[in-house]
């Protein structure tokens, strides 16, 4: 664990230098699309700490100056299947976008929905040597939490500590400078399948960028299309992507699980193009044109070309209804629904005090989908879209776009992760200098 | 049977090259586009006039061409300046002025350096003041103040004539030629004129008696008349002593008495030096005896 410890940490620096050069890059690694914004910062916030809804809910000290987006290429389920092809993508959507915004960026974070990203809930529990919480008790107590065993090539992506108890009383934010005895905090853990970061960061370095930061996007959507009641009182984020669907819910502003189904509208595109045999871009179109989950008697009666480029005039003059097409996607879209409708159960959301849902992704643009969501999720379902960030474009603001909005924020207001911490001396092996330097540190 | 209505040609690739993704983001840099806006023009421009200027024979050619094309302008008939008229000097010193300005003429008015020339005329000692213009049809006019004797400074290099502030003019080959201009000598004298006008006017009532003035050390004058007397003047105010010694010699006479000099170096006590015989006579008349060989 100390070696991906020292690797984030370098991401993190690297993220503070980008941010003191004013300059970053936000890279979405999608299976529909990649998307690129460069963000302009205009001097660290330092009111950035404040509790509560600040000018543009804490984010008005960034601008988006440059925006582009491409097709994605040689990306399946949100990894990289063909990392030629995704480094081609990758170039272009960065230098479309470094000619938006005339500039040169070097640093780049970066998000993906792949990886079978699974959670784990940690709990640490250590006695104070003075009744006072010190910056290094945190970081001890974090290296306290029993870590679990997550199995081989797997790598932790996010380690966020959501919740302080100092004796008897639960919920802090922050205990530092809090009197007590014991301390226990209680982590989130958020692995991913270590091969898929690192093709992910070697086809970033092969656009000769450095990665400043990963996340995974299910959490960059949450940050970015739920509210701020909602991320305090508990709600679930469904981001229903291109190729998977990831779910996250989030619970006093942060996020407490984390999980995705392999499933999106990639597959509904599929189905079309199987059923009707037509071909992919052809069953795109259909879906985005005509697309809808919900039959009714208007929708026997309007028929649909599907063309096509045969020579044979039959099938290029077929025509199918539009109830036709929504039989295709229907079952698809509750399939990914019930699934993800499993996934939040198996991971206790009904027992949350809040059962809000938000589903935001390209998929969930489906017309009648809120209608069909709420009969399989639940009655607190809503339809969300990414919070406004200044200067991005009309053309991405839409809900495909809220991880890549969410890896904005992420960016501007980086959550404390285990990794910020320092290592606690204990942690450093004995007779080190290091160790002998870091006790007369916390000691003096 | 593939449909020949739409063949499409090949669907090009969006994706930049890698070289053209590192280009573009090369020009991105600042510094690079500093480097190519300002620096490699300087530099290519700096190389190519190396590379040209570093044959003598070219960087020859290109000079004859230049002051080639300076001379085409200069050398024009309406610039050229033929005659030179100098005013207000005499004869010889007009020629003096000629031969020291030395002018290579005819010469374009555009490379005289006529403050040159007013420097270089008022160098020569009988020069005052010289005013250089350039007149109508390209004349060069100078116009020069002579100085006007005041004096001759017997020195021992021979006789100079000084002028009221006590530059020199020119030398003298006899007094006779200027008998009219008093006469000083000594070390320093001209740098005491203003003293010596002064003494001379305080001394106009025995004007025709003077012979001249002396500087004694570069501190003090002398006044000597005819008959060798000599009158010693103190180096502080002379003009009040040789005052006093006008009132004495009003009273007395005493300059027209057998004195070789009188010494007013000392205020309180002028000192009267009496000639030889007279000593003589006045000690016979006071009954004096001067045993006459243990004199000589």
């Amino acid at each position: 664990m100390t070696d991906l410890y020292q690797s984030q940490r370098a991401m993190r620096n690297l993220r503070k230098a980008a941010l003191q050069r004013g300059m970053i890059a936000i890279l979405d690694v999608g299976t529909s699309k990649i998307a690129c914004l460069i963000l302009r910062f205009d001097g660290l916030d330092e009111a950035g700490d404040v509790d509560g809804v600040g000018s543009m809910a804490g984010q008005s000290n960034f601008r988006v100056i440059g925006a582009a987006t491409t097709r994605s290429r040689g990306v399946r389920f949100g990894e990289i299947s063909a990392m030629n092809e995704t480094e081609r993508a990758i170039r272009t959507a960065v230098q479309a976008a470094q000619k938006m915004a005339n500039v040169r960026v070097d640093h780049v974070i970066a998000c993906f929905s792949g990886g079978e990203p699974r959670s784990y809930g940690l709990a640490g529990e250590i006695e104070l040597h003075d009744a006072l919480v010190h910056e290094n008790d945190v970081s001890r107590v974090l290296a306290a939490c029993d870590a679990p065993d997550i199995g081989e090539g797997r790598e932790v992506i996010h380690a966020q500590p959501v919740n302080f108890a100092l004796d008897h009383r639960t919920g802090l934010a922050d205990p530092r400078n809090q009197s007590g005895n014991r301390l226990a905090c209680d982590m989130h853990l958020l692995t991913v399948d270590a091969a898929v970061v690192q093709n992910l960061l070697y086809c970033i370095k092969r656009c000769d960028l450095d990665l400043a930061g990963i996340a995974s996007s299910a959490y960059a959507s949450g940050i970015s299309s739920l509210v701020e009641d909602e991320r305090e009182l508990g709600a679930a984020c469904i981001d229903m992507g291109g190729g998977s669907t990831g779910l996250s819910i989030f619970m006093k502003k942060h996020m407490i699980f984390s999980d995705s189904v392999r499933l999106g509208g990639d597959h509904v595109t599929s189905d079309i193009a199987q059923c009707l045999h037509v071909p992919f871009a052809v069953a795109e179109r259909i879906k985005t044109k005509h697309g809808g989950v919900h039959a009714t008697g208007m929708d026997d009666r309007e028929m649909i070309e599907i063309g096509g480029d045969s020579g044979d005039w039959e099938k290029d003059r077929r025509q199918v209804s539009r109830t036709e097409l929504i039989g295709i996607i229907r079952p698809r879209v509750e399939e990914i629904l019930e699934q993800a409708a499993e996934r939040l159960e198996a991971a206790g959301f009904s027992h949350l005090p809040s059962q809000q849902i938000v589903l935001t992704g390209g998929a969930s643009q489906i017309p009648g989908l809120d209608g069909l969501a709420s009969r399989i999720l639940g009655q607190r379902v809503r339809m969300g879209r990414p919070l406004r960030v200044q200067g991005l474009p009309q053309a991405a603001t839409g809900p495909s776009f809220a991880s890549t909005v969410g890896l904005c924020l992420f960016a501007a207001h980086p959550q404390d992760e285990w990794w910020d911490f320092d290592i606690p001396a204990e942690r450093y092996p004995a007779r080190s200098i290091k160790r002998a330097l870091k006790w007369f540190k916390d000691n003096w | 049977m593939q449909s020949l209505s739409r063949a499409l040609p090949p669907r090009r690739d969006p994706a930049p090259s890698r070289w053209a993704y590192k280009m573009q983001r090369l020009w991105l840099t600042p510094a690079f586009r500093v480097f190519m806006r300002f620096g490699l023009p300087v530099l290519v421009v700096a190389l190519v006039v190396g590379i040209v200027l570093a044959s003598q024979a070219r960087r020859d050619a290109l000079w004859g061409m230049m002051t080639s094309a300076k001379d085409q302008v200069t050398e024009r008939p309406m610039f050229m300046v033929n005659l030179v008229s100098i005013d207000g000097a005499s004869p010889e010193l007009a020629d003096a002025v000629r031969a020291k300005l030395a002018l290579r003429l005819p010469q374009s008015a555009l490379e005289l350096d006529l403050n040159a020339i007013r420097v270089s005329a008022e160098n020569l000692d009988a020069v005052a003041r010289a005013v250089v213009r350039l007149g109508t049809g390209n004349v060069l006019q100078i116009t020069i103040t002579e100085r006007q004797p005041a004096w001759v400074w017997r020195t021992d290099a021979g006789l100079i004539l000084l002028d009221d502030t006590g530059h020199r003019i020119a030398g003298l080959a006899d007094r006779a030629d200027r008998a009219d201009l008093p006469l000083i000598a000594g070390q320093g004298a001209d740098k005491a004129i203003p003293e010596a006008m002064a003494l001379l006017q305080t001394a106009s009532p025995f004007e025709s008696r003077i012979r001249g003035l002396v500087r004694v050390g570069t501190r003090r004058w002398d006044l000597v008349l005819d008959r060798n007397q000599s009158i010693l003047l103190p180096a502080e105010n002379p003009v009040t002593a040789l005052n006093g010694l006008i009132a004495l010699n009003a009273a007395e006479n005493i300059l027209a008495r057998d004195l070789t000099s009188v010494d007013l170096r000392n205020p309180q006590r002028p000192v009267l030096r009496l000639a030889p015989a007279a000593l003589d006579a006045l000690r016979a008349a006071h009954g004096i005896k001067v045993p006459t060989e243990s004199k000589s």
